[in-house]
């Protein structure tokens, strides 16, 4: 079976693969390109661990095939930290402890900064109905919930 | 998933060429939030993938000149809840189809796949249906306008023929005085599939019922357009006596099954409770509205 050329742009650098026509983006994320933050729970768009952007919209990667990249533009969680300087999101899910085993945290991060990005200051339903889709055995939610209304505070108050 | 094709046609008659040559096994991908989860499963096994994400009819908004809407049949339901305008003039029919998943089966999900996938509960086709949309379908044999409600066959099945694209939808002018509404009932407060899900669109002049179409979601094997529903609304001013004899009609033209989301009595009641619900949300919005 022939491999499909893809040209794609993910977190901004120009990346070209090679892939299968059934292949999900998130196995080519995680198994070619290396990139895996983004994490493979259930595989059929519950969980939201996979979560990444494509032309800025959040997506389950592994309920899309790596040849739809072709000509986007895909974010993952590797892309929001500035190297070494960490998103505020991130800095503030370590400060609050809003995790525990950390598989659900890429997903929860991707998916809390795009709503950040278009509402800077959501309410406490907004981001519990905004974050519906990823799911956390661990926490109970109450601490990703708080850790995100913090960020929002925080980089509201930085932007004035 | 052996020796699969995949393939993304930047033009409606490739894609429909591609489909028919497939002989059956070609699979439209959209969204891919229905397909991509049965091919894992094992339930489809396409020989070829037709994305139709390049197809510029099938993945835009326009307003038309008559005042009304054409919506691509693959743009996502997160463009469609961005959307400056259609909100506004048929917010039952955005609300219904961002009801579907979540933020990010949103971002990807489309109204073409939610009708085509031909679930009964599917969540966006009884607004469509109230709606009074017509679905534009490209085929072999070219075009066809077919009213929304006569594309689901029976769970998992349409009315499209071989080769056969849901192209777009299209919501007719809207009336003044006019509004639109959904509601589901779920056990849950998201992310859950209908027990059952009703819409309705109205148009009030002088507090009575002018034009009204009722759609109902999960309790027969297709969405019904509830024509008895309707004609209890027309010319009433929606007094209790006529949402009654609405609701006595939505009630009977249940035909639910049994399941774990419910059962046949208690569908068949909250399809009256729905109907009233949703009716008076749609005239409120009527009320309000009519000054987009």
């Amino acid at each position: 079976m022939p491999k499909l050329h893809v040209t794609t742009t993910i977190n901004g650098e120009p990346v070209e693969f090679l892939c299968d026509p059934t292949q999900s983006m998130l196995e080519v994320l995680r198994d070619e390109l290396g990139l895996t933050g983004s994490k493979e729970g259930c595989a059929s768009g519950d969980c939201g661990a996979c979560t990444i952007t494509v032309d800025d919209r959040l997506v389950c990667s592994c309920l899309m095939l790596a040849a739809e990249a072709e000509g986007r533009r895909i974010g993952t969680i590797e892309g929001m930290a500035e190297g070494e300087r960490l998103h505020p999101l991130q800095r503030k899910f370590v400060e609050m402890a809003a995790l525990q085993c950390g598989i659900c945290t890429p997903g929860f991060l991707v998916a809390a900064k795009a709503l950040l990005d278009r509402n800077p200051d959501p309410t406490e339903t907004e981001v519990r109905y905004w974050l519906a889709g990823n799911l956390c055995r661990c926490t109970g939610y109450d601490k990703i919930v708080r850790a995100v209304l913090e960020t929002a505070a925080e980089m509201r108050a930085a932007a004035r | 998933m052996n020796d699969v094709r995949y393939l993304a046609p930047r033009t409606l008659d490739e894609a429909v060429r591609a489909l028919a040559a497939a002989d059956g096994a070609g699979r439209v991908l959209a969204g891919g939030t229905d397909l991509l989860v049965q091919m894992r499963a094992g339930a489809v096994s396409p020989g070829v993938i037709v994305d139709v994400k390049k197809i510029a009819e099938m993945t835009t908004i326009e307003e038309t000149a008559d005042g009304g809407f054409r919506i691509g049949a693959a743009v996502s339901g997160a463009e469609i809840g961005d959307h400056p305008r259609l909100g506004q003039v048929w917010p039952g029919v955005v609300e219904a189809i961002n009801l579907i998943g979540s933020t990010q089966i949103q971002g990807r999900a489309s109204p073409g796949g939610n009708l085509c996938n031909a679930s009964p509960a599917a969540d966006s086709v009884p607004a469509l249906v109230a709606a009074g949309a017509t679905v534009t379908v490209q085929g072999p044999d070219g075009r066809r306008e077919v009213p929304v409600e006569k594309i689901q066959a029976g769970p998992g099945r349409t009315t499209l023929g071989r080769g056969e694209i849901v192209v777009s939808f299209t919501l007719p002018p809207r009336p003044p005085g006019s509004g639109d509404a959904y509601l589901r009932l779920i056990p849950r407060t998201e992310m859950d599939i209908a027990v059952v899900g009703c819409g309705v669109s109205l148009t009030m002049q002088g507090g009575t019922c002018t034009a009204a179409r009722v759609g109902l979601g999960a309790v027969a094997p297709t969405v019904l357009l509830v024509e008895d529903a309707a004609k209890a609304l027309i010319g009433s001013r929606l007094e209790d006596e006529a949402l009654e004899a609405a609701a006595a009609a939505c009630r009977a033209a249940c035909r639910p099954i049994n399941d774990k989301r419910g059962t046949i009595e208690y569908r068949t009641r909250i399809a009256g409770v729905l109907l009233k619900r949703v009716a008076a949300i749609a005239a409120e919005r009527a009320a309000a509205g009519g000054k987009h």
